[in-house]
């Protein structure tokens, strides 16, 4: 199925690119991230277990274990700390 | 409450015009208390604009003296203000555009019992500092004392916004939104840059969402708010409270 993922502040540079349509057949958010983090590199560090980032599906903040259907759009963010 | 002298009928005039506001809603914001935790780029956006429309009685706090690099962004200071306390600096811009409302200075870092003794004696609060850390502490102080929290955020071309107020049963608090666990810094302004106009267009609506509060207009909850200057977007995002929340899960629902 096709999800649109979305990347915000930081994630955006991190990963060089603000959005990408991926074909995937990641069953919930974790299966997703799981996905991503086995690009390696800075998918691998941003997205790690000890980082700090949320995820919101379809503009509505979700876990881990919610559950992902085609023509998702996925979103996900740091917080930003600044001041 | 105590009638508007023609001074202040004039000064506020335009927010009287408002029928959200009207002389009900200047009175309240005149009778009102807000706490603004950090006097940089967005402290002072807040300040300024919190002084101006005449909310009566405002309190900064900033622990940071005023460089040269700060003149970039941070707009109640100015040249003048090069070696000064951040709050001490702010206050004076604040008073010499409002003469009318008190503004009392705290030169120092707020924490653990001060920040709970400033956050309680407050109406409202907004988190302007610059850092993870504090931003957790601000938001525990909120929802123990039950006091609505505006944070606001900015570094490089983005910048977050978010009402919390645990007064209201569904409203979420900030660790709901980001647990505290983890690594998540930014980083200082110094190594990874800030638009100028960012922190402003972050701050006023920091501005905008306080002073609703304190003239009871209704204020969005449970909401982030993403801005991409270079997208020149805005998004929103649901945030709905977590049920496990260590910091308000506790809370009694709602009931004052």
């Amino acid at each position: 199925m096709k999800l649109n993922l979305l990347y915000f502040a930081r994630l955006k540079d991190a990963f060089g690119r603000d959005h990408e349509t991926l074909e995937s057949d990641a069953a919930s958010v974790g299966a997703l991230l799981a996905e991503l983090r086995a690009r390696g590199g800075a998918w691998a560090d941003e997205l790690a277990e000890g980082r700090v980032f949320r995820v919101a599906l379809n503009q509505e903040l979700a876990t881990v274990d919610s559950g992902l259907a085609a023509g998702d759009e996925v979103a996900i963010f740091p917080p930003v700390t600044g001041g | 409450m105590t009638e508007l002298s023609d001074q202040a009928l004039l000064r506020y005039s335009r927010h009287i015009l408002l029928p959200e506001l009207d002389i009900a809603g200047q009175q309240a914001l005149l009778g009102a208390r807000a706490l603004i935790v950090g006097a940089g780029g967005l402290g002072s956006p807040v300040a300024l604009y919190l002084a101006s429309a005449g909310v009566g009685q405002l309190t900064i706090a900033d622990d940071d003296v005023v460089e040269l690099t700060n003149l970039q962004r941070q707009i109640a200071h100015d040249k003048a203000s090069l070696g000064r306390n951040k709050a001490e600096s702010a206050a004076a811009r604040m008073l010499a555009m409002n003469p009318e409302v008190a503004v009392r200075v705290i030169g120092e870092r707020l924490a653990g019992q001060s920040l709970a003794d400033e956050v309680a004696r407050h109406d409202v609060v907004l988190d302007c500092s610059d850092n993870f850390a504090t931003r957790h502490a601000v938001n525990r102080a909120c929802v123990a004392a039950g006091v609505p929290l505006v944070s606001g955020a900015a570094v490089r071309f983005d910048g977050q916004l978010a009402v919390f107020d645990t007064r209201q049963p569904a409203s979420p608090c900030y660790h709901c939104l980001f647990p505290e666990e983890g690594e998540a810094n930014d980083g200082p302004c110094a190594t990874f840059g800030v638009l100028a106009p960012l922190v402003g267009v972050i701050g006023s609506l920091q501005a905008v969402e306080a002073i609703k509060l304190l003239a009871g207009i209704p204020v969005a909850l449970g909401r982030l708010t993403l801005y991409d200057a270079l997208e020149s977007s805005f998004r929103s995002m649901k945030v709905p409270r977590d049920p496990a929340c260590p910091v308000c899960s506790g809370r009694s629902s709602g009931s004052e």
